[in-house]
């Protein structure tokens, strides 16, 4: 196992033992991204690559470098970079390479991380390409379940958009391998995609499916809301159809599990009332906030830095 | 008694049989191999010959052509059983069924049309071949390619 001085593109380059390397790894970290200082990454340079918008993944690999006393280089906007003039994201990356030990990259189309590897010198970080993977956000959602629920014999429900949210599928494949019990709550529309159903089976996961988030409000450990995105919707019309079909309030809240968690990716819409952020079940600030750590630990890991 | 076999294209003296094509696919096969029948190249194309091996089967004859190995691999792809027969002076000069590869690079488009290989970048397309039936792994974004995969022979 060897995590050191490679490529984080997709889920599926992990086994379930290095996923707990990283986790372990992000414990350990954890009181520095509280606000502590570290000088273990000084004289790094990340540099971060995003073609489409971010706020909390960009920013958490900031916090997260600069807290342990590397430093950041900024792309900026496209606007403001040889994107505009047409340059490629194959030279893009060869170029930035040179500058920088390793590279952050969030890019519109599925499968730019993984050529962005082929051409890069140095180590790159999938921010997420697309509708295809972010396995940074998985692992903090792990980071997140196991700090606040558990990964063993865990019961999720995972709701919302499983169709297009790309989240969704790394965080169900991830899960499988800790066997955990994954019901997908999603309307018709926006059900997984069965390619990726069958996956997850082959896998050995037990994944059931259901239209009606009622029905498993009572019994998961974990409720994991997701944003239906606009923008993955070809059709306006489909978009309005579905939207706010899943939501949390503050009535849901006296029918949970007294244990039981919600979380969500972030940024919400409609699917999580604001009534429910004060509640004792609301972790999605903290899950937001566990970027930091694990990316600290994705940091250290492929910079070669030991903890 | 001697049972007299029907011959439904005359031998040819060189080129090339495509036997054991899944029935329906010989046009699929010329498209592959760039006939258009603007060309003055002689062609014999038998479809739904009945075979012993496989129920009907499409049979391709060209003369004065010997076909190169991403053609045979492309025919892989879609009917993964035919063999490919080099005839020089009437007789058979070698004989062998297409093999499926395991990996087919700048054969196959991606059929999601938001998949990095089919922008600008200087890449070419990927497939990890699976076989069964027929599924091809975009490498890149990972998308599956099961049906209609002549649709998007490159």
């Amino acid at each position: 196992m060897n995590i050191d001085r490679r490529h984080i593109v997709s889920m599926k380059d992990f086994t379930r033992d290095e996923i707990d390397v990283v986790l372990e790894r992000a414990i350990k970290l954890e009181p520095l991204a509280r606000g502590g200082r570290s000088d273990i990454l000084a004289g790094n340079i990340l540099a971060l690559l995003f073609y489409e918008p971010s706020t909390r993944t960009r920013m958490s690999f900031e916090t997260a470098m600069l807290r342990l006393g590397g430093s950041v280089l900024n792309l900026g906007s496209k606007e403001a970079s040889s994107v505009v003039k047409g340059e490629t994201l194959a030279d893009t990356i060869r170029v930035i390479s040179t500058y920088s030990d390793a590279i952050v990259l969030r890019h519109p189309s599925e499968g730019s991380a993984r050529m962005a590897a082929e051409y890069a010198s140095v180590p790159i970080i999938n921010g997420g390409d697309g509708a295809g993977h972010h396995p940074t956000q998985t692992l903090l959602d792990l980071y997140t379940i196991k700090k606040e629920s558990h990964l063993e014999q865990l019961d999720i429900a995972i709701v919302g958009d499983l169709k297009y949210g790309r989240t969704v599928h790394s965080l169900a494949y991830a899960l499988s391998l800790y066997g955990a019990n994954i019901t997908l709550v999603s309307p018709q529309q926006l059900k997984i995609p069965d390619q990726i159903k069958e996956d997850l089976k082959a896998m050995g996961a037990r994944v059931s499916e259901t239209e009606n988030l009622d029905e498993v409000l009572d019994s998961v450990d974990v409720l994991y809301m997701t944003r239906i995105q606009k923008e993955r919707f070809p059709d306006p019309t489909e978009y309005s159809k579905v939207v706010g079909a899943y939501k949390i309030t503050e009535a849901h809240l006296d029918n949970l599990r007294e244990d039981m968690i919600i979380m969500h990716p972030l940024p919400r819409v409609y699917e999580i009332d604001a009534s429910v952020d004060d509640s004792a079940h609301a972790r999605y600030f903290e899950q937001s906030f566990y970027g930091v750590p694990i990316r600290m630990a994705l940091l250290t890991m492929v910079l070669g830095v030991e903890v | 008694m001697t049972l007299k076999k029907e011959v439904r294209v005359h031998p040819i003296r060189d080129g090339t049989v495509i036997d054991h094509i899944k029935a329906g696919q010989a046009m699929n096969v010329l498209r592959i191999l760039g006939i258009t029948g603007s060309s003055s190249a002689v062609i014999s194309v038998a479809m739904n010959v009945s075979s012993q091996d496989i129920g009907s089967k499409d049979v391709v004859k060209i003369e004065n052509r010997e076909l190169m190995e991403k053609e045979v691999d492309k025919i892989a792809l879609i009917s993964p059983n035919a063999t490919i027969n080099i005839i020089r002076e009437f007789g058979v000069a070698g004989k062998h069924r297409v093999e499926l590869p395991e990996m087919v690079e700048s054969m196959v488009r991606c059929a999601n049309p938001n998949c990095i290989s089919n922008t600008n970048e200087p890449v070419s397309s990927k497939f990890e071949v699976k076989k069964g039936p027929i599924r091809l792994r975009c490498i890149y974004c990972e998308h599956v390619i099961t049906e209609n995969i002549v649709e998007q022979l490159l």
